[in-house]
């Protein structure tokens, strides 16, 4: 019994959590390798393109529930989300065209990209607090739990609840047919297949008679896409709060280093990886302890690594791990 | 009449001029090669052709009609087929990825097109699923080669096909162009190895310092004592 209170134990705090966590930054990494395999620079601005998607699921959601339209028990969030996504699209394609285009055209250094799209981070920043206010908004409405601790306790006797939110079990759903739609899309479409080998050799690719402009194009209705769903599950996980997307981004990169920047598979991998690690790290223990050694070897703290304020400094810690020992990632992406 | 000509061609890199009233071509079905020393320009002729180069002076001219301002995707589709000397594949995609790449701007025959590719590289049917960048340098030129090849062009250029391979597979590498041009397929192509090339081709252009110095057809050139005891190493 006391062991399956600690796999219990581990679930409700460990894996699931972990597993909701690693799609949301997944979803962040993909976004940024696949605009730094085709446009060539790392988007520091893909946190704010998360937020700029929540923060229109919020207004959307205002907007629906005004009209009464709602989607009981699933929350609001659900039915808004392609719009919400199509708006997100549009505004990145508006940024391309204002403001990347205008150094592509010049064929700037990454570097330079980078800085500019700094730029674009803060000027998004801006736009959204201006528009949406800095506070705190939940926007999560319908049912709590798919799965409440208290209903597992009663099925199965164990003293440890097993709890499954609805946000993280849309999470993970959404984040599964994402993927799944996405490597169908880079792997057996023309159009994909295109984007991939404009990634690959962007001369050969314009000798073939590939459009580049249109890979652009497409490029950003996919990073509009896991921007806006990304964020707008985050959101709906968390509570939405315009300054924790500022937080993100460190997550979210070190998410796609760790797994080979360049690489999809790599980024949903390293999203896991970086998930995980805060949580393990941050998890304290004692009570797990308690279930698998005899009552007189349990130590009387809380075995906490970490305490959870030092949540982001683990992602930087990988991070730096990462490009000291491994530059390339666990995938072989390309180097920075 | 030339299916492919460059005509009195004066091109370079920015106010630096390489080539000089150079003249460049080949016939339908044949096989051209452009041989000469380091720096003789016979790349720089290449990209000229193919319009990776502005021309100051001249004028390119294929199947008889003037292709000198367009530029070189619309050349694809109207033709011409070019492999460059490096990085000339997708090294992430497949080989068959690869190959469908360079049918990218016309699908009609896609299929019969690749068929007719793994009947000519039979080794790229083996590795089709392979990563094209995991593949032996000599197999890598054929991914190149077919890849040019997708779009059933009139004229396919290529610069240096046999840079970096073993000399049994360049060997292979140059009777599988003398197939292409018995198919149909004229073939100009850029050179090092000028006496390999110069037997299979049946008109050669000696470059030097962007002039031409000699064209005529291969074997003549071959047997010529000045072309080999200035270029052929005797």
């Amino acid at each position: 019994m006391d062991f399956l209170n600690g796999i219990t134990l581990i679930s409700n705090y460990i894996l699931i959590p972990g597993l909701t966590y690693g799609s949301q930054l997944a979803l962040g990494a993909l976004g940024i390798t696949i605009v730094y395999s085709v446009l060539r620079f790392s988007n520091f601005a893909h946190g704010e393109f998360m937020s700029f998607g929540a923060m229109t699921s919020i207004l959307l959601c205002w907007l629906f529930l005004s009209l009464e339209i709602n989607l009981n028990p699933l929350p609001t969030a659900i039915i808004v989300l392609p719009f919400a996504i199509i708006i997100t699209i549009f505004y990145c394609i508006l940024v391309d065209k204002i403001i990347f285009k205008f150094y592509r055209r010049q064929n700037s250094k990454s570097v330079i990209n980078l800085i500019v799209s700094i730029g674009v981070m803060f000027f998004t920043g801006g736009l959204i607090r201006f528009i949406i206010g800095p506070g705190d908004k939940n926007f999560f409405d319908g049912e709590r739990f798919i799965l409440k601790a208290k209903t597992f306790k009663n099925y199965t006797g164990l003293s440890e609840g097993l709890a499954l939110k609805t946000t993280q079990g849309i999470t993970i759903v959404l984040s599964i047919i994402l993927v799944v739609l996405l490597f169908w899309f880079l792997n057996k479409t023309k159009t994909g297949k295109s984007m991939r080998a404009y990634a690959d050799n962007k001369e050969l690719a314009l000798l073939s008679g590939i459009n580049p402009e249109k890979v652009v194009f497409i490029t950003w209705i996919i990073t509009g896409t896991l921007a806006c769903v990304a964020g707008t599950l985050y959101g709906l996980d968390k509570s939405y709060k315009p300054f924790t997307y500022l937080h993100l981004v460190l997550p979210i990169f070190s998410a796609a280093i760790v797994g080979g920047v360049g690489n999809p598979i790599g980024a949903i991998i390293g999203g896991f990886v970086i998930a995980f690690s805060e949580l393990i790290v941050t998890f304290a223990y004692k009570k797990i302890f308690f279930y698998f050694l005899p009552n007189y070897l349990v130590p009387d703290g809380l075995l906490q690594i970490l305490s959870t304020d030092y949540k982001i400094a683990i992602s930087f810690i990988i991070l730096v791990l990462v490009l000291l020992i491994r530059p390339t990632g666990i995938y072989k992406g390309k180097i920075i | 009449m030339y299916l492919l000509f460059g005509e009195n061609i004066t091109c370079g890199y920015g106010s630096v001029d390489i080539l000089f009233n150079c003249d460049v071509g080949v016939n339908e079905g044949e096989i051209s090669s452009i041989v000469g020393p380091n720096g003789a320009g016979k790349s720089t002729a290449m990209k000229a052709l193919f319009g990776l180069l502005p021309i100051k002076q001249g004028k390119i001219i294929l199947d008889g009609e003037d292709i000198t301002n367009i530029p070189p995707q619309q050349r694809v589709l109207k033709g011409m087929g070019f492999v460059p000397q490096t990085n000339n594949i997708f090294p992430s995609l497949t080989v068959e990825e690869n190959l469908e790449m360079g049918a990218f701007v016309e699908q009609h025959d896609c299929k019969k097109m690749l068929e007719y590719i793994y009947e000519l590289f039979p080794v790229l049917k083996d590795k089709q699923y392979q990563l094209a960048g995991e593949l032996s340098g000599g197999q890598r030129q054929q991914v190149a080669v077919g890849r040019a090849l997708m779009t059933k062009p009139k004229v396919l250029m290529l610069d240096e096909p046999s840079a970096g391979v073993s000399p049994i597979i360049m060997e292979g590498l140059f009777n599988k162009v003398t197939e292409i041009a018995n198919q149909g397929t004229a073939v100009l192509m850029v050179e090092q190895n000028a006496k390999q090339a110069l037997k299979i081709s049946n008109l050669g252009f000696v470059l030097n310092q962007g002039k031409n110095l000699f064209t005529d057809t291969g074997n003549s050139l071959l047997e010529n004592k000045e072309v080999r005891q200035a270029f052929l190493g005797g």
